[in-house]
């Protein structure tokens, strides 16, 4: 079978989805993800020229209400889970290097 | 084993204590559950807590909740504050939610006592429960195959006698395949119906909160308690729009004149047994008055495609808000910002849910987005109008639930596309948002359940189970029990 998605796609997308795939991940997706995708490709035989778009069955659009103070969860509770803190923030390695100039 | 309601009515009658029914569920999982393995997490404590504070009611003379004192369980990705709420992953296995989802907070309020937490296809992508990450569910007619998802450890729990009821999740048929592979009613409201507040999400404009149940009127009952507007949950439905009715109220009342449409080509492609038992409950039906209309759906056929380009999509949106920062696992080998996000995420989601995440990406990615993912929305409304167009000829739409009975466990864990597929039935009702219900109606040759499904317009619940009332008064399918 023709490969819709080779290795290469994998990896480029796997690093837009930030994940960090094995090379056995890699293969094993790529013939998964063509398959699936063409599959998915049936929809091409239908013609939707002229058909909206339907990303919600509900007629429901912008929702609004007074913007009022209520209270929230506390720094405390929203800290609660992090795999790694430091007082009152979430810790996480550095982002820019040292000769960013930031 | 009593149901819902008949234990509900006792307990508010002072004749059963909470204290006592919950105590001999837990003894019940204790003997059945190592063969069932439908729960992720018990909340012991936190139940017998609640037991007794309903059987301090009663004793009192307080008035009582319509769930007093009653055990459930719920899928394990609604958010409560007891306990963990993990979604079957390894990445939240630790996690604990700092609020309860409003349909928790219903259950509290009319005293439920919540028992655990059942186990899932991780982030409830999967429709057999493999995919969990942290535990294989069996299912209770032949735990040798699986009790489909992905609730699957819901629709076990109700099946095994494991819980007077239960909630469950419902993206591309994941509370109606495994009410149906495990012999009990499960009913996927409208969308907007039941809010979405606290519940993990995967596919956020399918998802919808729903009850599994022994009957027809267990479900009624849960979903008096979970359906209604939550500001909290902007795609919630206000009262003016669709008001919330008393579905108990009607429910034993048949529908008059009722026309059921069927798609004769759909029917076809089901196993054998299942277009039996199909054909059969559309007997029970015509016996009481009601006209079978033939229509024709052009666009179901394309529900799958569609479904996993839009349910993908957004699940790669909703799932990057596991970086490895704010909860969740955190990999101890990451050196940088960007690996902090990419390895914690490799490590810790399973391969179902890391697939789904690559095809979301890439349907969403420069240069796919019209031929993938606007194709399928617009694919979506076509969906939407074949059901729209058979809701003109008939009052609602019956078809099987799932082409086949309970498959075994392992049987179709190499092939991703054949797992997909086994959605057939279910899929479109989630991208039109209508309402669908899975009710037993009857057994394979392998004693294994299968499901009828019967789909309304929106927010027609109250109809949907009064039809479904219809077949259930008249069958005992739903009375049979595993044998465990």
């Amino acid at each position: 079978m023709a490969t819709k998605i080779d290795e290469a796609q994998v990896r480029r997308v796997a690093l837009l989805g930030r994940l960090e795939l094995s090379d056995e991940e890699v293969t094993q997706f790529s013939g998964q993800l063509s398959a699936i995708v063409e599959y998915i490709e049936k929809l091409n035989e239908l013609h939707t020229d002229g058909v909206e778009p339907l990303a919600h069955c509900l007629p429901v659009h912008n929702v609004l209400r007074e913007d009022v103070p209520r209270p929230s969860l506390s720094n405390e509770a929203a800290l609660a889970n992090a795999p790694e803190r430091e007082d009152e923030y979430f810790k996480v390695p550095k982002i820019l290097d040292d000769n960013s100039g930031a | 084993m009593e149901t819902l309601k008949q234990l509900r009515d006792k307990i508010a009658a002072g004749e059963v204590k909470s204290v006592d029914a919950v105590k001999a569920i837990f003894e019940r999982i204790d003997t059945i559950e190592p063969k069932v393995g439908a729960y992720l997490s018990l909340c012991k404590e936190q139940a017998m807590t609640q037991a007794k504070a309903v059987d301090a009611k009663i004793a009192a003379g307080e008035s009582v909740g319509s769930l007093a004192g009653v055990p459930i369980a719920i899928k394990d990705n609604m958010c409560t504050t007891f306990g963990t709420t993990t979604c079957a992953s390894k990445i939240l296995e630790n996690f604990h939610a700092p609020y309860n989802a409003h349909v928790v907070e219903k259950l509290l309020a009319s005293d439920a006592v919540i028992i655990g937490k059942c186990n899932l296809d991780e982030f409830a992508m999967g429709s057999s429960t493999e995919n969990s990450g942290l535990k294989q569910t069996k299912n209770p007619w032949d735990t040798t195959c699986v009790p489909g998802g992905s609730s699957g450890g819901s629709a076990a729990a109700v099946a095994a006698g494991l819980c007077s009821g239960a909630l469950g999740s419902d993206t591309g048929g994941s509370i109606r395949q495994p009410a149906s592979f495990c012999g009990v009613v499960g009913l996927k409201p409208t969308y907007g119906r039941v809010s979405r507040y606290g519940l993990v999400a995967y596919g956020s404009s399918l998802d919808q909160i729903g009850p599994l149940t022994q009957d027809v009127t267990d479900a009624a009952l849960l979903l008096n308690v979970v359906a209604g507007h939550d500001e909290r949950d902007s795609t919630s439905i206000s009262e003016e729009k669709a008001p919330v009715q008393d579905y108990l109220a009607e429910l034993d009342t048949p529908v008059d004149g009722l026309k059921i449409a069927t798609v004769p080509h759909l029917n076809a492609g089901a196993d054998a047994s299942v277009q039996k038992a199909v054909e059969a409950a559309l007997e029970v039906y015509k016996q009481q008055g009601a006209e079978i209309v033939e229509i024709e759906m052009p666009y179901f056929d394309y529900a799958v495609s569609a479904y996993y380009v839009i349910a993908t999509a957004e699940a790669s949106s909703n799932l990057a808000r596991y970086d490895g920062v704010h909860y969740g696992h955190r990999s101890r080998d990451a050196k940088d910002y960007v690996e902090v996000y990419s390895k914690s995420r490799d490590e810790a989601f399973g391969t179902e849910v890391k697939r789904r995440i690559m095809l979301g990406t890439y349907a969403l990615s420069s240069g796919y987005y019209d031929a993938y993912y606007l194709k399928a929305l617009k694919v979506r409304n076509l969906i939407r109008q074949d059901f729209t167009k058979a809701f003109e000829q008939a009052d609602c739409l019956m078809l099987p639930v799932s082409p086949t009975t309970a498959f075994k466990i392992g049987e179709k864990t190499d092939d991703p596309l054949q797992m997909y597929l086994a959605d057939v039935y279910t899929i479109a009702v989630n991208l039109a948002g209508v309402p669908g219900i899975s009710i037993p109606c009857g057994f394979d040759e392998n004693n294994l359940p299968i499901g009828l499904q019967i789909i309304s317009e929106p927010f027609s619940e109250d109809q949907l189970l009064r039809i479904a009332r219809m077949y259930e008064k008249h069958t005992d399918w739903h009375l049979r029990k595993p044998e465990l």
